[in-house]
């Protein structure tokens, strides 16, 4: 279990690009104090990586490298087997990849790698959307979310679908050790890095981060905004381990979701009905939940 | 403050200056992030119980523990609002940039 | 632990299998690869080395080519030597990663089967697949036959990882004609490949004591310096690509010519350029229209990339016509090889005449008849009849 006392006071990511108030920001800072120096860093395209890479300004002081969008399964296979077979231990080899490099172009690499058992950790930060490339819809982009190419209109809702469920995805791969967090839930967080650390074999963890140039929040909401998803059930925190999911925290009961729609712009133009379809759907999840889950 | 540093970089000078591939030192800070910065978070020390809520949640790390009490790196704090918002003791008060204060 | 103590041998092998124990000799860390035909039987034969316990290295099964030399790039990365194989689609759908892996000046090792692509469907051989990577920053070598792939894979690895270079090399050969052609092929002992390629000290991997960032974005104000050292290195490649070889050829006995190779090309009045396979065939046309008192001669194109400019411009003064038999087309203007060597030989005035022969596409036989009639028509051509620049050979019509 990790303690804020014995955390290192030494940041491995610093003065990065990212905009104020950024929640991946809380991910690669964390996710790195808990693994410490002997940490090599896949970072597609992303985000992640435009703001942490631009010579000659390097953000991460472990090593990185920035790679190709729909890759880092397979960058990530290919540093843990070149370690292996150098004979080199002790090191951790861990990806931060959006939404959308996770979810939709990168999910191919993600499951062969995955499927293979190569030792990794996988960082899936899901700020719902490309923000990288100006806040284009992806297969996380939450039902009814406005992005660039869902824009609402008069025809139009925003986004059309529910999120897709890497957690899910994941856990049908058998996967050694997954884990949904969120940045707002930092012991929550580390200690899921801290576990993935250990296991042998892959280990992806999918960890909300709040995007409040995307989501149209402002900066100081970002943690505040990453406690109501989790408080109205639109996200949960949970672990999937030893072939059982583990629910993290479970609201007594879930807080209505239009406070946190309503906290954001891209979620604005819903009507009433339309936040009812929402929470229909989330309840619906959660059924589901607590029938597999938490019996 | 033991928070990394901007650095005088020296950038090649000639062809063969150039580093490996665009490959380059990991870690190295060349400019502040200050000029982002609209509102200015300033810690009251005095009301600071070291519940630490703030130094964990910057997502830029720009709080520094070492000293007991609290400090912020104003070089890449970009004022996001996050540590004021979310202290409990009401510690932070963010005040607009540039402006005098006591 | 594994028993990889080769011994020196001969053995009928076919060139998917001389590339896969060339490979072996060279021990790369990570292997990863995803089957294609024609290449598929390289894959196949790495895993039974893999399986038998007789190759020493990290198998990665991919479940795309895309992932292939994504892994590959990580295993450099860290400081392993990787090693990878594929054709057309697969090549194709590798592009972008092989810009990635140039860019990033990672060292890897690629076999290519070339192989038509689609549409219309078909898995038998042309070059168009790895001509039209010609822009992603390998070095493109072009092999004949059975032995010399395996022999190119060994100088591959040399190329890549010389201190000066630091670039990816694919070795192509030609689908089917080369890779399932079963030859007499010489294998060298481990122990002398050893001495030839010793193990891998990457100068561009990970290194705790001096952690960098790797394949960083580069703003405007700096990119171009970064594309032109990618150049400077492929520039040092052409004198490096004549030392290995010589090098090898000491060492092992066989001297394949560095970036070009000539057959009778001394007094020769028309010379025609081959790439891969079919410079074979060629030879034998070039020896019996020779017994008929022509003079004719071969030049066989090895390097694509760096590409031996220096060669063609020294050609042209010795010839009065050049052919280039060219197994892929650039829809809208001509063969690759045929405008290289063009634009090389390029000058106000004196140029030898050049014809660009299309053949040899997706599998199609190109045949002694064929070559010979290329020959006549350059003979032609220089005694100042006229003849087409570009023409398709061994069209059904
Ligand atoms: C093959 C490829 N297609 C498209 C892009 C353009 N692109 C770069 S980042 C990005 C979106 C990234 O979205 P996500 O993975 O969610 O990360 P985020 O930027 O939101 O943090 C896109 C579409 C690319 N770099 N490569
Ligand atoms: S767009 Fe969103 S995810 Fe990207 S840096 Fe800004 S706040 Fe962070
Ligand atoms: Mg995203």
């Amino acid at each position: 279990m990790i303690k804020m006392k014995d955390l290192t006071d030494k940041e491995y990511l610093y003065g990065h690009k990212a905009c104020p108030g950024c929640g991946m920001g809380i991910v690669g800072r964390l996710a790195t104090k808990v693994l410490g120096e002997k940490t090599i860093i896949a970072l597609p395209a992303s985000c992640m990586s435009t703001v942490t890479t631009q010579y000659p300004q390097m953000n991460y002081s472990v090593p990185s490298m920035t790679m190709a969008f729909p890759g880092t399964g397979a960058v990530l296979s290919g540093m843990s087997a070149g370690l292996k077979s150098l004979g080199v231990k002790d090191v951790n080899v861990i990806g931060f990849a959006g939404d959308g490099g996770t979810a939709d172009i990168g999910i191919q690499a993600l499951s062969g790698a995955v499927e293979r058992g190569d030792d990794f950790i996988y960082v899936c930060y899901d700020n719902e959307a490309y923000m990288n490339t100006g806040i284009q819809r992806s297969g996380m982009t939450p039902y009814g979310a406005t992005t660039t190419t869902t824009p609402s209109g008069t025809a139009s809702i925003g986004e059309k679908h529910f999120k897709k469920n890497m957690f899910e995805i994941m856990i049908a791969h058998r996967i050694p050790y997954a884990a949904t967090a969120c940045s707002s839930y930092t012991t929550d967080f580390m200690n899921k890095i801290e576990k993935a650390k250990n296991i042998k074999g892959p280990a992806y963890i999918h960890v909300m981060a709040p995007c409040p140039t995307g989501w149209g929040f402002p900066s100081e909401l970002t943690v505040e905004i990453g406690k109501m998803i989790v408080e109205c059930g639109l996200w949960y925190l949970a672990e999937y381990e030893n072939g059982k999911v583990k629910m993290n925290l479970v609201p007594k009961t879930l807080k209505p979701v239009k406070d946190y729609l309503m906290a954001q712009k891209r979620f604005k133009h819903l009507k009433d009905e339309d936040i009812k379809a929402i929470e229909e759907h989330r309840d619906s999840e959660w059924e589901l939940i607590r029938e597999n889950w938490m019996k | 403050m033991s928070k990394p540093q901007i650095v005088k970089y020296k950038m090649p000078e000639s062809q063969k200056d150039m580093p490996l591939g665009p490959s380059s030192e990991a870690g190295v800070i060349i400019e502040p992030n200050a000029g982002w910065r609209v509102m200015k978070p300033i810690i009251d020390n005095s009301k600071c119980v070291m519940c630490l809520k703030c130094w964990i949640l910057c997502p830029d790390g720009v709080i520094d523990r070492e000293k007991g009490t609290l400090e912020i790196d104003y070089n890449f704090c970009k004022g996001c609002g996050i540590c004021s918002y979310e202290c409990p003791q009401k510690a932070i008060t963010m005040v607009k940039e540039g402006k005098q204060y006591d | 632990m594994t028993n990889q103590n080769i011994v020196s041998s001969r053995e009928f092998l076919n060139g998917d299998e001389a590339v896969a124990y060339g490979a072996r000799l060279c021990r790369p860390n990570v292997v990863s690869v995803y089957p294609i035909t024609p290449q598929t039987i390289v894959v196949e034969k790495i895993s039974e080395f893999v399986a038998n316990n007789s190759m020493d290295c990290e198998y990665v099964h991919v479940e795309s080519e895309h992932s292939a030399m994504a892994a590959a790039m990580g295993a450099s990365m860290v400081g392993a030597r990787a090693f990878t194989a594929t054709s057309s689609q697969g090549l194709a759908y590798m592009h972008e990663m092989l810009h990635y892996v140039s860019g990033s000046r990672f060292p890897i090792v690629m076999m290519n089967a070339n192989r038509t692509l689609a549409a219309p469907w078909n898995i038998f051989g042309d070059q168009r697949d790895s001509m039209a990577q010609r822009d992603t920053g390998w070095i493109q070598v072009y092999v004949e036959n059975g032995q010399e792939s395996l022999d190119m894979i060994i100088q591959a690895y040399r190329l890549a990882e010389h201190e000066g270079i630091y670039l990816p090399v694919m070795v192509n050969l030609d689908g089917f004609v080369n890779t399932h052609t079963y030859e007499l092929v010489s294998i060298p002992s481990q122990k002398e490949v050893d001495e030839f390629l010793p193990a891998f000290a990457s100068k561009n991997a990970v290194d705790f004591n001096n952690p960098r960032s790797y394949c960083m974005s580069a703003s405007t104000e700096w990119n171009m310096e970064f594309r032109y050292q990618q150049h400077e290195a492929m520039m040092n490649a052409k004198k490096v690509i004549e030392s290995v070889d010589k090098e090898f050829g000491d060492k092992f006995g066989r001297y394949h010519g560095g970036m070009v190779k000539e057959y009778k090309c001394d007094d020769a009045e028309v010379v025609l350029v081959t790439t891969g396979s079919v410079s074979g065939t060629s030879r034998l046309v070039v020896d019996s229209m020779r017994e008929k008192g022509l003079k004719v001669g071969l030049v066989k194109l090895r390097f694509f990339r760096p590409f031996p400019v220096e060669y063609f411009k020294g050609l042209k003064s010795r010839v009065k016509a050049v052919g280039v038999i060219d197994r892929n087309l650039s829809f809208g203007y001509e063969g690759a090889v045929g405008s290289e060597v063009k634009s090389a030989m390029y000058d106000s005035c004196g140029s030898p005449k050049v014809i660009d022969f299309i053949a040899g596409i997706a599998g199609r036989d190109i045949k002694k008849k064929d070559i010979e009639l290329m020959y006549n028509k350059l003979l032609n051509l220089s005694k100042g009849q006229k003849e087409e620049e570009l023409q398709f050979i061994g069209m059904r019509w």
